[in-house]
Parts: structure tokens; C-alpha cells; sequence
């Protein structure tokens, strides 16, 4: 009963951080159909940032987030409206290429930045202790990253299906073409789309920096997991994102309890046979 | 293939290249090798991604166990380098024949993921079973004998080279001969539109099984050449910047052409053995600006370069 109840919680725990750093990557996929290979690289941007602010300046903890995720999407804009418009127009493997070209970019300047060892947070001392549920005790860091996972999840669900921008946001998912041609500045959306994807990411960088530790070569090393996770989830589907982060990072937290010598395998192995049973992903857009 | 004169010069120009090279550059054959090895590998890929516009990621799952095969083969059954390339391209294509079964029904990003996974399982199975593998040590203990009883492997790795040459120049000149063939060309009519293939009678998704398990049985090749020159097999074989790089240096030098395979990696490795030595912790930046600036400026890679300034030439 312990087992189950830990792997749930550290599972939905590891599957908020998918979700939060995954969600903008489906998103601007199924917008325009970019394979952005260099998404994981704003989640470690946003890691090292707060690495910098935090323990090199000595910023408190949140602080150094909100700084460091606003510095993201400061940076994530620019980059959209000069490299990645003229990537959206290439072949598919000309995109991986480019962007690929681009996550090599990023590892080297944080590389070069604040070496190649691993980037420490410091989270706040408030996040490490343990909370009494009453019937059960949880540590505190997972709870809040659970929270957060679930406030983002309704936000994003109202910004979607309640909000002008949402409307715009849908309407270029389904059709870009058409979109555009009922008069949505789509560029704009894409700008937006991205930046906000990046800033999550950068976000559930910062936060799951304790399951997935933040260092230059994060986001070539975790680059396949948050590919699985739109893959699964189906791009374009925020829903299916969630549906598909919350069962990868509960899948993987049970294999590493259960079978944690051959972890790695089972769980590759599970995605392969959901791939080719369902090769559109949980939630099939095209 | 018509016996056209012409048509052999870059093939001479090649072997031009390997005699200049060896003599030139003797203290260095290693690397050349190297060059070599992962010339074959590039060239499947070529067959794959560029002939037949799978787009994949996962390379390195066949020259991997044909590392593997070949190491195992070379330590338990026989250490004849002949038949180690057969062993290493028949486990190559085998892995080929079983996860194109399931990859090719997918498209785009599913088969991009698809490749990756296989390649991760593979390179997990490799580490789990230590006591054949050697896991994360790596599997040491490959003794060759004399390529065809004559030529020993030497330190300097005179005989790797000519062999990994000889290999190499067979596999381009058998891959020419199948791209023009109707077996080829059908895999560039799936490339362009698998419809339309369908509809004048092609089994596209045998095809491309077939296709993908030839180019298997080819990266077989490349990984038992690997396994047999340095003696070694490490888990590194799997490892997806290895299939990453490969399609970044198909790309560099041109998709679809089989002399682009040649010259991107040759000039990949150059690069990336000149930035290493150079500056061993920023040479990706290197590697990053290259990768970049081929897909913005020569999206055919530098086999497109000539027709690129051709057209400019004529004011195009």
C-alpha cells in the first residue's frame, strides 16, 4: 500500500514537471508543425538562470524564478520572430536539423557560461521539509509542484476555452490558412504561443530541477522525454498533453520501484507498443 | 550502369583521396578510419532518409548490434573479419527487418519517437546483460585474425584503413547500382508520393520494410567494421547524438546523392576533430553554427552548392 501510494505521488509529481515543460512544446507543434527539438533547452535556460540568481547572487528562491522565467520568454520572443519563423516553411528534416542546430547552441552558451558541471537550486527551506496529511505524510517539494501542475492545467483550460486569445489560439491549430485569412494576426499568435510555452517550460525546468538536474546538456539529455510526451499525448492537444504526462511520469516512477533494474527498457518499451497502437497519440489530431 | 567515363570521376577522385590521404597524413589513420566507418554508416542512412524519406533518428540501433554481433562473433565463434561483416550485417538487418514492422506503419514525429525508443531499448538491453556485453565497461577482448589470412591488423592501422576503404568502396558501388535500379527508384517514388505509388501497384509498406532492412543490414557493416578496427564495442554505439550526428552530416553534405554522404562526413569529422583539438569545451558552438548555416543558406547541402552558384551565375 506504502509502494502504491509513493509511486502515485512521486509519479504525479515527475508528471505535472512533464506537462508543464512538454504543454508548449505540443502546442506550438500542432500551431506549426515545427519538431522544436531545442524546447528542453528553455527549461534549462530557466534552471541556470536561477541557478545564477539564486546561488551565485543570492536572490531568494522565488524571486530568482520569476526573474529567471521572465528573462525566458524575454528571450523566447526574439528568437521565434527572427529563427524560428523562416524554420516553419522548411522540410520536416530540415526543422529537426535547424533545431537541433539550435539546442547545440544553447549548450554551448550555458556551457561556456557556467561550465559544464551540474547547476545546483536551492530551493527554500519551507519546500523541504515533510507535511502531515493526517493520514499520510508527503514531502512538501512534491505537493507543491502537484499544486502548481494543477493550477497551470486550469489556466491554461480557461485561456483556451474562455479567452479571445484562446479562440485565435484554436482556430489557428485547425486550420492556419484559414485562420489567417478570417483575419487573425497568426504571426502574433505564434509569437505569443511560443513565448508562453517557453516560460512554462522554463517553469517546470525550475521546479523539477530535483527529478531531472538541471546541467549544459539537459536538453539534449531529457530532449526524447518531452518528445514522448507530445508524441503520446498527440500534438496540438493540451488535454492529451496532461493525459499523457501525468501516465509517462507514472509509468516511469512504477518501473523504478518495481523494476528498477530494467526501468529503462520497460518504459521505452510501453511507448514503443502505444506508438504503434496509436500512432496519432492519445488524443488523435492530425 | 552504362560504362560512361565520366561517370567514374568521382569515384577516382575518391580513391585519389584515400591514396593522398594515407600518405600524407600516416600518423592519422585512425581518424581516417573512422572517417571511413562512418562513411558506410552514412551511406544506409542516405538509402533511408534521403532515398526513401523515412525520417529517423535512431540510426545507431543497427550499427549498433552489428558492433555487437561482430564483437560476440569475433570472441565466440570465429575472429575472421569476413565473416564477422556478414554476422554484423545479418544482425544489422534483422533488428531492421523486426522494427521496421512496427515503424514504418507511423509517420513524422511518431516515427521520429518510434526510432529513438528502439535505439534506447537496444542500448539499455546492451548495458543490462553485463556478463555478455560487458555493459557500461564496454566489450573488450576482440582479437582478429588476418583479413583474408593475409593482412594482420597492425598499431599503426594501416590494414584497418585499407580494409575500412575496401568496404566502403564496395558498399558505394553496390548502393549505386540498387538506387538505379528499379528497387531504388521505387523508393524515391514512395519518397515523393506514397499515393501515387500505391495507386500504380506498389506494396509501399513491404517496400519500405525491404528498404529499411537492406540499409539495416548496410549500418550491420559499418558497426562490425567499428568493432572490428578498434577492437572495441562501448554502449556509445547506441547513443542517439550518434544517430543525430549522422543525419546532421547526410544533410551537410546533401540528401538523396550518394557522393553527399561522402562529402558531408568527411568534412563533419574534420571540423569537429579540428574544433575539438582546438577548443575541446565550446567546439559545439562550432558544430551548431555549421549545422545551422548549411539548413538556412544550402538547404541541398554542398552537393547543391554547384547548382546553387550555377543558378546564380545565370542571374536566377
Amino acid at each position: 500500500m506504502g509502494t502504491i501510494l509513493n509511486i502515485l505521488v512521486d509519479g504525479v509529481a515527475y508528471g505535472m514537471i512533464l506537462f508543464m515543460i512538454s504543454v508548449g512544446l505540443s502546442v506550438t507543434m500542432g500551431l506549426m508543425r515545427v519538431i522544436n527539438l531545442a524546447h528542453g533547452g528553455f527549461a534549462m535556460l530557466g534552471g541556470a538562470f536561477v541557478h545564477y540568481f539564486g546561488a551565485v547572487l543570492g536572490l531568494p528562491f522565488v524571486a530568482a524564478a520569476a526573474v529567471a522565467i521572465a528573462l525566458v520568454v524575454l528571450l523566447s520572443v526574439p528568437m521565434e520572430r527572427v529563427l524560428y519563423r523562416s524554420i516553419y516553411r522548411m522540410g520536416e528534416l530540415q526543422q529537426v536539423l535547424a533545431t537541433i542546430g539550435i539546442t547545440f547552441l544553447m549548450i554551448a552558451s550555458v556551457n561556456l557560461w557556467l561550465g559544464s558541471s551540474l547547476l545546483p537550486i536551492r530551493l527554500p527551506d519551507s519546500w523541504t521539509g515533510i507535511v502531515d496529511l493526517g493520514f499520510r505524510s508527503l514531502p512538501m517539494h512534491r505537493l507543491i509542484v502537484i499544486c502548481v501542475g494543477l493550477a497551470i492545467m486550469a489556466a491554461l483550460y480557461l485561456l483556451v476555452e474562455g479567452t479571445r486569445f484562446g479562440i485565435r489560439l484554436r482556430a489557428a491549430v485547425d486550420n492556419r490558412a484559414t485562420a489567417s485569412a478570417l483575419g487573425i494576426d497568426t504571426g502574433r499568435v505564434f509569437a505569443l504561443t511560443f513565448g508562453l510555452g517557453a516560460g512554462l517550460a522554463a517553469l517546470g525546468g525550475i521546479l523539477g530541477a530535483e527529478l531531472l538536474p538541471i546541467d549544459a546538456y539537459y536538453p539534449l539529455r531529457y530532449m526524447v522525454l518531452f518528445l514522448i510526451v507530445v508524441a503520446v499525448g498527440g500534438m496540438g492537444s493540451i488535454a492529451g498533453s496532461f493525459l499523457a504526462a501525468l501516465a509517462l511520469g507514472i509509468l516511469q516512477q512504477a518501473v523504478l520501484y518495481l523494476v528498477p533494474d530494467f526501468g529503462t527498457i520497460f518504459f521505452f518499451c510501453c511507448v514503443i507498443a502505444l506508438l504503434a497502437l496509436r500512432p496519432q497519440g492519445l488524443s488523435g489530431r492530425v | 550502369m552504362s560504362p560512361n567515363p565520366r561517370r567514374l570521376v568521382p569515384d577516382l577522385v575518391i580513391l585519389a583521396a584515400a591514396v593522398g590521404l594515407f600518405f600524407v597524413f600516416p600518423y592519422d589513420l585512425a581518424f581516417l578510419t573512422r572517417i571511413l566507418i562512418m562513411v558506410v554508416f552514412v551511406l544506409s542512412l542516405d538509402l533511408v532518409l534521403g532515398y526513401a524519406g523515412i525520417a529517423t533518428l535512431g540510426h545507431a540501433a543497427m550499427y549498433g548490434t552489428g558492433a555487437y554481433a561482430a564483437g560476440l562473433f569475433a570472441i565466440h565463434v570465429s575472429a575472421d573479419p569476413l565473416l564477422g561483416l556478414a554476422a554484423g550485417a545479418v544482425a544489422g538487418a534483422a533488428i531492421a527487418a523486426v522494427s521496421g514492422l512496427i515503424m514504418m506503419r507511423a509517420h513524422g514525429l511518431t516515427l521520429l519517437m518510434l526510432s529513438i525508443a528502439v535505439a534506447q531499448v537496444l542500448q539499455e538491453v546492451a548495458n543490462k546483460a553485463r556478463p555478455v556485453t560487458g555493459g557500461a565497461d564496454g566489450l573488450r577482448g576482440i582479437r582478429m585474425e588476418p583479413v583474408l589470412g593475409i593482412w594482420e591488423f597492425d598499431f599503426i592501422g594501416r590494414t584497418g584503413y585499407w580494409y575500412a576503404f575496401t568496404v566502403m568502396a564496395l558498399v558505394l558501388v553496390m548502393l549505386k547500382v540498387v538506387v538505379a535500379s528499379p528497387f531504388g527508384l521505387s523508393a524515391r517514388g514512395i519518397h515523393e508520393s506514397p499515393a501515387r505509388m500505391r495507386a500504380i501497384g506498389t506494396p509501399v509498406y513491404a517496400r519500405l520494410v525491404a528498404i529499411y532492412t537492406l540499409a539495416g543490414g548496410i549500418a550491420g557493416v559499418a558497426g562490425a567494421l567499428a568493432a572490428q578496427v578498434t577492437s572495441l564495442v562501448s554502449l556509445e554505439v547506441y547513443s542517439f547524438e550518434h544517430s543525430a550526428e549522422a543525419v546532421i552530416m547526410l544533410v551537410l553534405g546533401g540528401t538523396g546523392r550518394l557522393y553527399g554522404a561522402v562529402l558531408g562526413v568527411a568534412l563533419f569529422m574534420t571540423v569537429e576533430h579540428l574544433a575539438a583539438a582546438v577548443d575541446p569545451f565550446n567546439w559545439l558552438f562550432i558544430i551548431g553554427a555549421l549545422v545551422l548555416g548549411v539548413v538556412f543558406f544550402v538547404p541541398a547541402g554542398l552537393m547543391g552548392v554547384p547548382g546553387a552558384l550555377a543558378r546564380l551565375g545565370r542571374g536566377r
